[in-house]
C-alpha cells in the first residue's frame, strides 16, 4: 500500500528528469565483495544536505539486488537506484527498510518509482509505525528540509514484513533478516549478508552520530547483547563509517547507553524531578556528535522509561 | 461566586480543531481564553502563583511545567484551584487542580504536551474568589500532533498500571508523592494514514488523590497532558493510605491504594 502525498507532482518531476536522463549515482564504497554502502551525512536534516544524512547500501546476488535502506528525501532513492545499475544490471528484488525513521525511508517512494520490481520489506510493526507518523514526518521534512523536497516524497509502507527472522534469497546469496523486540524504535530490522558476513545494523548501531533513544532503553540494552553474539565480520552501522569491525564497533554505543541508564536511575533513586534530572545528568563521556541536539532528549526519554522500574 | 467548572472549560476549548494546531503565535491567544474560562474577574500578578517551565523543551510531547502556589503567613485565605493553560495549544487549558482544605499542597509538577511556541500561564483561585496569575513561555512544536508513543503494543499491555512514589519534602511536617499511570492520552489530533481515520481521543480526564478519605487533590486534564500522566506534588500528610482514582474519556477507571511511607529520619 503506497500513501501517496503530492503523487502527481512528483510524477511530472520524474519524467522530466527521466528525458534528461540525468540522475548522478549515489556514492558508495564496496566495503565487502558484492556489499556498497553510502555513507550519510553526521547531521540533522536540511535544504543544504536534503536529508542524506543517514547509511544506505545495496547487495548483489547472482540473480538480484537488495537495497537496505533508501535515504531521507526521494533525490537520495533514485540515486542509490543508479548506483545500482551503475553497478549491475540484475533487478532490485527487495528493499528492506531498517526502521521508520525518516532519514531511511523518505527516499522509498522514489526508489520505488525508479525500480518498480522492488518488493519492500520492514518489521511487522513497520506498517502501523508509519501510519502513525507519516503527516509528522512529512510536516517535519517541510520544514528541515524544504517545501519542494516534501512535496515528492511519498511514505510507501512495505508489502513484506518480517516477524521474527527470514531469508532473502538474491541468488547463490542469502540474506538473513532478523526483527527485533524493541529497541532503538519498536520496529528495527538488521540484514546479515552470510556470504561475507557484513550486518546492516540499522541504526541498532549508531557510530560518531550520538545514539538516539525512540523506542526503549532497556530493550536496546539487551537487543546490543544479543546482536554482539551474531557471528559477522563487519558492521555497516545506520549512522557512522560505511564499514566497521565486529563487534568492536558496539563498544562506544554501549558505553554511552549503559551510562546514561546508570545515570538516569541514580538521578531518579536521589528524587531529582524530569526537569533537575534533565539539568543534573551528566554529559556523555567520549567522541559524540549532536550531543546539544539530543542528549537531553535520550535522558528525559531514560527518565520516563526507567521511573517506571 | 461565578466558578467555571475546569472539565466544561477543557472540553469547550478542547474543539479548537486542527487548524490552531497549525497557527503560528497568535498574538491575544490569553485575551480570548480569559473570557471563556474564567469569566471577567480581575487577576493580579501578585506571585502568590509562580511557574517552572524548561524555555525550550527537550521533547515537545514531554514538558515538564511545575506550578507552585503560596500565601503571605498570616493570610487567612488558601488556594482552591489552581489552572494551567498553554495559550497556543489545540486544547489550552491543559489542567485544572483542585486543592483539598488543609491538604498542605504547595507545589504540582505536571508533564504536558506543547504544540507550538507559546505562553503559558497559572491562575490560582483564592477562597475569597480572587484570581492570581503568573506567565511563562516555553518553545516547543509538535507536542499534540506528535504521534504516538514509542511502543504503543506494550503501553496497551499496561495501560492502567498505577504507581505511587514516596520521598521526603525540604518543608517540615510534609512529603511528597508522585502518582504515575500508563495510558495513551490519546489527543484525537492524530491521523492513521493505514485507516485514514483519526485515532480516537482517549485520555484521563480526572484524577483524584486522597489519605483515607481527605482530599489530597483532584485533577481535570485533557489532551495537554502527556502520555502516561504524572503528578509530583507536596503535601500534608496523616499517615493514612494513599488512594488514587483515574477515570478515563472511555470509561475507563483505575485505582491504587497504597499504605503512607514516612521519609526515614536523616
Amino acid at each position: 500500500m503506497r500513501i501517496r502525498m503530492g503523487a502527481v507532482a512528483a510524477l511530472l518531476a520524474l519524467s522530466a528528469q527521466a528525458e534528461a536522463g540525468e540522475i548522478a549515482p549515489l556514492a558508495v564504497e564496496e566495503v565487502a565483495p558484492g556489499v556498497f554502502v553510502h555513507r550519510g551525512g553526521i547531521a540533522l536534516a536540511d535544504a543544504a544536505n536534503a536529508g542524506d544524512i543517514a547509511n544506505a547500501g545495496f547487495v548483489v546476488g547472482e540473480e538480484a539486488v537488495a537495497v537496505i535502506d533508501a535515504g531521507g528525501g526521494p533525490g537520495i532513492g533514485e540515486a542509490l537506484v543508479a548506483a545500482v545499475r551503475a553497478e549491475t544490471d540484475r533487478p532490485i528484488r527487495h528493499l528492506v527498510l531498517t526502521h521508520m525513521h525518516p532519514d531511511h525511508v523518505l527516499g522509498a517512494g522514489a526508489l520505488g518509482r525508479a525500480a518498480p520490481e522492488a518488493e519492500i520489506v520492514g518489521h511487522a510493526k513497520l506498517p502501523r509505525a508509519l501510519a502513525a507518523r507519516a503527516e509528522h514526518y512529512l510536516a517535519t521534512a517541510r520544514r528541515e528540509v524544504g517545501a519542494a523536497l516534501a512535496e515528492d516524497v511519498e511514505i510507501v509502507l512495505p508489502e513484506r514484513l518480517v516477524e521474527g527472522e527470514a531469508t532473502l534469497d538474491l541468488g547463490g546469496r542469502r540474506l538473513r533478516l532478523t526483527a527485533w523486540p524493541t529497541a532503538h524504535t519498536d520496529n528495527d530490522l538488521t540484514v546479515l549478508d552470510e556470504a561475507t558476513g557484513t550486518l546492516f545494523a540499522g541504526d541498532l548501531l549508531f557510530m560518531e552520530h550520538l545514539p538516539v533513544i525512540d523506542g526503549s532503553l532497556r530493550g536496546w540494552l539487551g537487543a546490543m547483547e544479543a546482536l554482539s553474539m551474531v557471528g559477522a565480520e563487519r558492521v555497516v552501522p545506520g549512522h557512522g563509517p560505511a564499514v566497521a569491525p565486529w563487534p568492536e564497533a558496539l563498544a562506544p554505543q554501549r558505553a554511552y547507553l549503559e551510562a546514561l541508564a546508570a545515570n538516569v536511575r541514580r538521578l531518579i533513586d536521589g528524587g531529582a524531578t524530569l526537569a533537575e534530572a534533565v539539568e543534573a545528568a551528566p554529559a556523555p563521556e567520549g567522541d559524540w556528535a549532536l550531543v546539544d541536539a539530543f542528549h537531553r532528549r535520550n535522558v528525559t526519554t531514560a527518565y520516563a522509561e526507567l521511573e517506571w522500574e | 461566586m461565578l466558578r467555571t467548572a475546569g472539565l466544561a472549560a477543557i472540553v469547550a476549548l478542547g474543539t479548537l480543531g486542527a487548524g490552531a494546531a497549525a497557527r503560528a503565535e497568535t498574538p491575544g491567544a490569553w485575551a480570548d481564553i480569559v473570557p471563556m474560562v474564567f469569566g471577567d474577574r480581575p487577576m493580579q500578578a501578585s506571585g502568590v502563583v509562580e511557574i517552572e517551565a524548561p524555555y525550550r523543551a527537550e521533547d515537545a510531547a514531554l514538558v515538564p511545567i511545575s506550578v507552585s502556589f503560596a500565601l503571605p503567613e498570616g493570610d487567612p485565605r488558601r488556594v482552591e484551584r489552581v489552572t494551567l493553560v498553554i495559550d497556543e495549544n489545540p486544547a489550552p487549558v491543559a489542567a485544572a487542580f483542585e486543592i483539598g482544605e488543609g491538604a498542605g499542597v504547595s507545589r504540582i509538577d505536571g508533564r504536558y504536551r506543547v504544540e507550538s511556541y507559546t505562553p503559558i500561564h497559572a491562575v490560582a483561585e483564592l477562597s475569597d474568589g480572587s484570581l492570581h496569575v503568573a506567565e511563562d513561555y516555553v518553545k516547543a512544536s509538535g507536542g499534540c500532533a506528535a504521534p504516538m508513543g514509542k511502543d504503543p503494543e506494550e503501553a496497551l499491555a499496561n495501560l492502567g498500571r498505577m504507581k505511587l512514589r514516596q520521598g521526603p519534602a525540604d518543608a517540615p511536617g510534609r512529603a511528597e508523592a508522585q502518582v504515575m499511570i500508563r495510558h495513551p492520552n490519546n489527543s484525537g489530533l492524530q491521523m492513521d494514514q493505514l485507516t485514514r481515520h483519526y485515532i480516537p481521543a482517549h485520555f484521563i480526564h480526572t484524577l483524584t488523590v486522597a489519605q483515607g478519605e481527605t482530599p489530597i487533590l483532584r485533577m481535570e486534564g485533557g489532551i495537554s497532558l502527556s502520555e502516561d500522566p504524572n503528578l509530583r506534588f507536596d503535601f500534608r500528610p496523616t499517615g493514612e493510605p494513599i488512594r488514587v482514582r483515574a477515570e478515563d474519556t472511555e470509561g475507563g477507571a483505575f485505582e491504587g491504594e497504597w499504605p503512607f511511607e514516612a521519609a526515614p529520619p536523616a
